[in-house]
């Protein structure tokens, strides 16, 4: 369908309609084409026929400046290059600070907000932490982090289902994350669009629980094989479950072969050790990269 | 819905553009979205009428180019055909596939005016 003015003419009998109507609405040039190939083409389509708006071949191959008003403008960016832009400036600041983020993802419920405080509390005492909590409304998840002493700024997407780099960066600015620190931001809870936004994060860790399927590594293959680390959280639960746990792993390997996969509970702590030593061993080889030496 | 962010960055290219090219008013937009990518191009048409409003793109034609998910098999040592991110290869059955083409989303160009 034409998306100018509605008309449908994939069909010789709809282009005959489509010349005897008239446009609503201005229409600045003056004549009106009839689109009737099938919006699958590749971009240096031609069409033979005769009143297709041929712009493929027509315009973008021999168009001659000041001829006409219409020209094709080639771009070639990748929708994605803003919030790229926008992450790559928040992975240049983290670096420079030494400090090491992770972006953690999953599907609300999942008991990624307690597991984050369960990590804090082992690690606070001699490490500085700094957390970025998204959710589209409250602010109570940053109240929870806030509670274990470590400073944490909500960022509330409204209708948005994913923290976008932009936004990390001014939670950043907010933050200000003390040099060397570990940074955690907790993005909201959707199992299917923080997967497509770099945030500027050193990993993403994708967060699934033994009470969710076991197949959702196939179901929402996108976000598995954006992450470098599974965790199976509430393992607990697994004696009162069919949860088949190998089942689980063989189909997230499947998805991504190089993902890391820790089983954990945050309510008994099982599997933390590996847990917080995973992020020891990545956070000590950011730190470690030599700082520029001060002035004076 | 993350198709509305992806299409809000495809406006503010063509804002960007716009401003940078001199042009007032976008006639159509040619978006290339790989079969394997993480968008859905019917969701992008529905929000790309949304978002255009009071844009330059406002009532432009949108065009959405598909590229076929394709990988490399280790095992068969060549590229193959991927209908699926984690399908194993088409050709020996094995799961030892890399992804090399098909998650792309890119504006391509545009007929302005």
């Amino acid at each position: 369908m034409c998306t100018v003015c509605g008309c449908n003419d994939d069909t010789p009998a709809g282009k005959q309609k489509d010349d005897a109507h008239t446009h609503d609405h201005p229409h600045d040039h003056g004549h009106h084409h009839h689109h009737d190939h099938d919006h699958t083409h590749a971009a240096d389509h031609t069409h033979a026929s005769p009143g297709t708006l041929d712009y493929g071949a027509g315009l973008a191959g021999v168009h001659v400046p000041g001829l006409s008003q219409e020209r094709i403008v080639r771009i070639e960016r990748d929708i994605l290059s803003k919030n790229a832009g926008f992450a790559r400036a928040n992975r240049a600041r983290l670096a420079d600070r030494g400090i090491f983020a992770l972006n953690l993802v999953s599907s609300p419920g999942s008991g990624k907000t307690s597991l984050l405080v369960r990590t804090i509390e082992a690690l606070a005492p001699h490490r500085a932490i700094a957390v970025i909590e998204g959710d589209q409304q409250t602010s109570n998840d940053a109240a929870r982090i806030r509670a274990t002493g470590v400073p944490a700024v909500q960022v509330n997407t409204g209708k948005g289902c994913h923290l976008d780099a932009h936004m990390v960066g001014h939670a950043l600015d907010e933050l200000a994350p003390a040099t060397g620190s570990l940074l955690f931001i907790e993005n909201v809870g959707n199992l299917v669009c923080p997967a497509a936004f770099d945030l500027g994060e050193a990993h993403k860790v994708v967060v699934l629980s033994v009470t969710e399927g076991e197949d959702k590594p196939l179901k929402y293959p996108d976000m598995f094989a954006a992450s470098d680390l599974m965790l199976l959280n509430k393992s607990d639960l697994l004696p009162h479950l069919d949860f088949d746990l190998a089942a689980c792993m063989a189909n997230a390997l499947r998805v991504n072969p190089a993902l890391q996969i820790l089983t954990v509970s945050a309510r008994t702590g099982e599997g933390l050790p590996a847990w917080l030593a995973w992020i020891e061993a990545r956070a000590a080889r950011v730190a470690s990269v030599p700082q520029p030496l001060q002035a004076g | 819905m993350h198709e509305m962010s992806l299409t809000e960055s495809v406006i503010g290219i063509i804002e960007d553009e716009a401003r940078r090219q001199n042009f007032l008013r976008v006639r159509a937009v040619v978006l290339e979205i790989g079969a394997l990518a993480c968008a859905e191009p019917e969701a992008m048409r529905f929000c790309f009428d949304v978002v255009s409003r009071g844009t330059p793109a406002e009532g432009a034609r949108l065009d959405i180019v598909r590229v076929a998910g394709a990988g490399w098999c280790f095992d068969c040592e060549r590229e193959v055909a991927l209908a699926e991110r984690f399908a194993p290869c088409p050709d020996c059955g094995r799961s030892r596939v890399r992804m090399t083409g098909g998650d792309e989303m890119r504006v391509l160009e545009m007929e302005v005016e």
